[in-house]
């Protein structure tokens, strides 16, 4: 009898100890914090790790981020579930606004988007200027091409570039067009193991630590410039929404203070993101 | 073979200096999975031994269903637990998602039919043997359940391992319910997530490795405890 | 609690309050499973305390039988009455049975009987003196802490005698309880259910040992393909068996 009560006892004393720290990280919780649905290319560039730290520094709000993909971002704010949603596909980010989801729009920064291929590049796009372009060469030799087929921002402008070629690169899923459905690390990830070429922002590149022999192909073209938008979910939708803090990030985002910030995060030497607030949008 | 022996050298490193990421992303682990597994099978203990022991219409589809559950894949889990606990969703008022929490509700999803029905499955061994012992005793269905479940805890102590090594190596459901946030819903097993989709695969390799090591010490503490219980007295 | 002047039905103190369970009649009674009925129409009265011996070749139905009486198994056909009162929880609690495997779960040979008493809803104080008494009539007390089914087989059926009989139960029913035990533990087993007997219990042991019969019995009961062959005294049944399969069965034969 004492026996089983003594395994009793400490089976109770383990369960106390586990409920209070959870307990406790929730007590945590309580402390000032918004939560921002954001992209998993831009949590992967690293900027958020720069920024962040600033922002909560000057107001004590904490920065909690989710990182998904682009719609993934937006259902999740249409959910109410964030109160923040900061993503780079503008017709979505005016739609979600529009569809009273969202309070307003802000430009807040541009990266650009560059084609990475193998060093063979059987397609022979290196130093190609438009990107449209490149992309008919790759479809028409048939090179292998790896694609988030994600619905993410970065999907979209990748999809835009086909269009403009006339190609229609689904209908070659499972040969030469590969649809990896994730986000930009695993789908990088793919294409280096396939040998394909593959449409990244600039920061998940650089930051991204398994290149192999790939090369930075084409670049530089306005068609590659990837616009940043932030906007406030909509407290009137979701009454659970923190309003004031989360303008207050939007607010130091647009501001002088953000905008520095953004432009100093650096890898490598090389600026990813480029400010760009200017007065409306 | 580059990456799997700098992963080794990383999570040496790691954990031999104490890394304080590493330290906080661990002690998360652990205390959603072990927590998650300990109320799992305060539910699942009762509800198996209970399936085994009660004559009820529909018993055999719900054993069925409970055996179907334990290959419930963690991501379908969590987008359950998601849907109930988004601020859309019937519990949002709650405020859980995000939180340590919700990744314990959600593996407890996932542990629960695994506790079950193990437990069911040897409390029907155990039916067995002392059925009619325990009827000419005079035991109601209750006290018979209650018997088989002490009588059984060797065995389902291996039925926790099975639920805890579920739980602390799942992905799918933690991630879409705490939304790997930093320093709050980073777990070992979202944490290799990001940086694999980083392209740091040798860090990712070293995280698996601590991973495995945690579960290897979690089950040995466990299987210890019980040798040294079977040596006090009850064989 | 023994009185050993006092008359041998009156000797347990502690027996029921309330109103006898004997006789005990089965009417009619049939069991059927599987297509084949394996008792068929019994008919019988047991009575008085005293040991009833159950026999029979295997097969007979004995086990079936026992447990019918005993309630783990319902009839198909046909009653079953103590003292003309159905069968009821009341009346079960005041019965036990043995069984010809030993039943022992994962807990020390004391464990055992307590989680009995327990289900019996005995008293905390009560348990633990009827454990005590219960361990050293049955030879066991320094095996008391020790894991039950660690014990011999020989130990172990003592102890599942001792749990039931620490029941305080006034009908007990034994199912072949030494048909796999080396002799010691047979004879101490014989001599706990002859005390017992005398104690008031009214002992119910099915056995296919025709020497067993002989030396326990005080009324026997023959049982042949599910049927009541033969039901008399003991003296009457291996002195002048009636029928044929009797006959060749106490002679040691085989009886299809």
């Amino acid at each position: 009898m004492t026996k089983i009560n003594r395994r009793l006892v400490l089976g109770a004393v383990l369960c106390a100890a586990l409920l209070v720290t959870v307990v406790g990280r929730l007590a945590v919780a309580e402390d000032k914090f918004i939560i921002v649905q954001s992209t998993t290319s831009t949590q992967n560039s690293g900027l958020f790790e720069h920024i962040l730290p600033l922002f909560t520094k000057k107001t004590g709000i904490e920065v909690r981020v989710v990182a998904v993909g682009t719609g993934q971002a937006l259902k999740n704010a249409e959910n109410g579930d964030g109160d923040v949603v900061l993503v780079h596909s503008k017709p979505d980010e005016e739609k979600f606004v529009a569809d009273g989801w969202g309070v307003k729009r802000y430009d807040v920064m541009y990266n650009d988007f560059i084609i990475v291929g193998p060093a063979a590049d059987p397609a022979k796009i290196v130093g190609v200027k438009d990107p449209v372009q490149a992309f008919k060469q790759i479809a028409e030799a048939r090179a292998p091409f790896a694609s988030r087929a994600d619905d993410s921002g970065t999907n979209k402008a990748e999809l835009k570039l086909w269009q403009g070629a006339g190609t229609d690169a689904k209908a070659s899923s499972g040969s030469w067009y590969l649809e990896t459905g994730s986000g930009m690390g695993a789908t990088l990830n793919t294409a280096v193991g396939k040998q394909a070429y593959a449409l990244t922002d600039r920061g998940t590149w650089l930051s991204f630590a398994n290149k192999d022999d790939f090369k930075v192909l084409v670049e530089g073209n306005p068609k590659l410039f990837n616009q940043y938008g932030v906007i406030l979910v909509n407290p009137q939708k979701h009454p659970n929404v923190k309003a004031k803090e989360g303008q207050a990030f939007i607010d130091w985002l647009i501001g002088s203070d953000g905008q520095a910030a953004i432009a100093s995060y650096k890898i490598g030497g090389q600026q990813l993101f480029f400010p760009n607030a200017g007065p409306q949008s | 073979m580059a990456d799997l022996i700098a992963a080794f050298h990383t999570a040496l490193r790691l954990i031999v200096t104490l890394d304080p990421s590493l330290i906080e992303i661990v002690v998360l682990s652990l205390q959603v999975s072990l927590l998650a597994v300990i109320l799992a099978s305060a539910i699942g203990f009762p509800l198996g031994g209970a399936l085994a022991v009660y004559r009820f219409p529909g018993r055999g589809a719900v054993t069925a269903v409970l055996s179907a559950l334990m290959g419930l894949p963690p991501v379908v889990a969590g987008l359950v637990v998601y849907l109930l606990l988004s601020n859309a969703g019937p519990l949002g008022v709650l405020h859980l998602l995000y939180t340590p929490t919700a990744m314990v509700v959600a593996q407890m999803l996932l542990v629960i039919p695994i506790v079950a029905a193990l437990t069911r499955q040897h409390c029907e061994d155990l039916l067995e043997e002392y059925d009619e012992q325990l009827r000419s005793l005079g035991a109601s269905s209750r006290e018979i359940t209650a018997t088989l479940l002490c009588d059984g805890r060797y065995r389902l102590l291996t039925a926790v391992l099975a639920g805890f090594g579920r739980a602390i190596a799942e992905v799918g459901a933690v991630m879409i319910v705490g939304g790997n946030i930093d320093h709050v819903t980073r777990t070992m097993t979202t944490a290799i997530a990001l940086e694999t989709s980083k392209g740091n695969i040798a860090l990712a390799l070293a995280l698996g490795m601590v991973l495995l090591a945690t579960s290897f010490a979690v089950n040995s503490a466990l299987l210890a405890v019980r040798r040294f219980a079977l040596r006090l007295a009850y064989a | 609690m023994l009185d050993p002047a006092a008359p041998p039905h009156l000797r347990k103190s502690s027996l029921n309050a309330g109103p006898p369970l004997l006789p005990l009649e089965l009417c009619g009674l049939s069991y059927e499973t599987g297509g084949k009925r394996v008792i068929d129409g019994v008919d019988a009265r047991i009575e008085e305390p005293g040991i009833t011996v159950v026999m029979g070749p295997n097969g007979a139905g004995k086990s079936v039988l026992l447990r019918l009486m005993h309630g783990l198994i319902a009839p198909s056909d046909g009653e079953i009455l103590w003292a003309g009162l159905r069968p009821n929880q009341e009346l079960a609690r005041r019965q036990a049975m043995v069984f010809q495997k030993p039943v022992l779960l994962r807990r020390s040979a004391a464990g055992n009987i307590r989680h009995a008493l327990a289900l019996r809803d005995v008293d905390r104080d009560e348990r633990e003196a009827r454990i005590g008494e219960a361990l050293r009539l049955a030879g066991l007390e320094r095996r008391a802490a020790m894991p039950a089914r660690t014990l011999s087989g020989g130990e172990q059926q003592r102890l599942c005698l001792a749990r039931a009989l620490s029941l305080e139960p006034e009908v007990l029913f034994l199912d072949e309880p030494t048909a796999s035990l080396d002799p010691a533990s047979t004879l101490h087993i014989e001599r706990r259910l002859i005390e017992a007997q005398r104690d008031g219990i009214k002992i119910i042991v099915v056995t296919h040992d025709v020497g067993q019969a002989r030396r326990l019995a005080q009324d026997i009961i023959f049982l042949h393909h599910g049927r009541v062959i033969e039901h008399g005294t003991a003296k009457e049944f291996f002195d002048h068996p009636q029928s044929e399969a009797a006959r060749a069965f106490v002679a040691g034969g085989l009886v299809l």
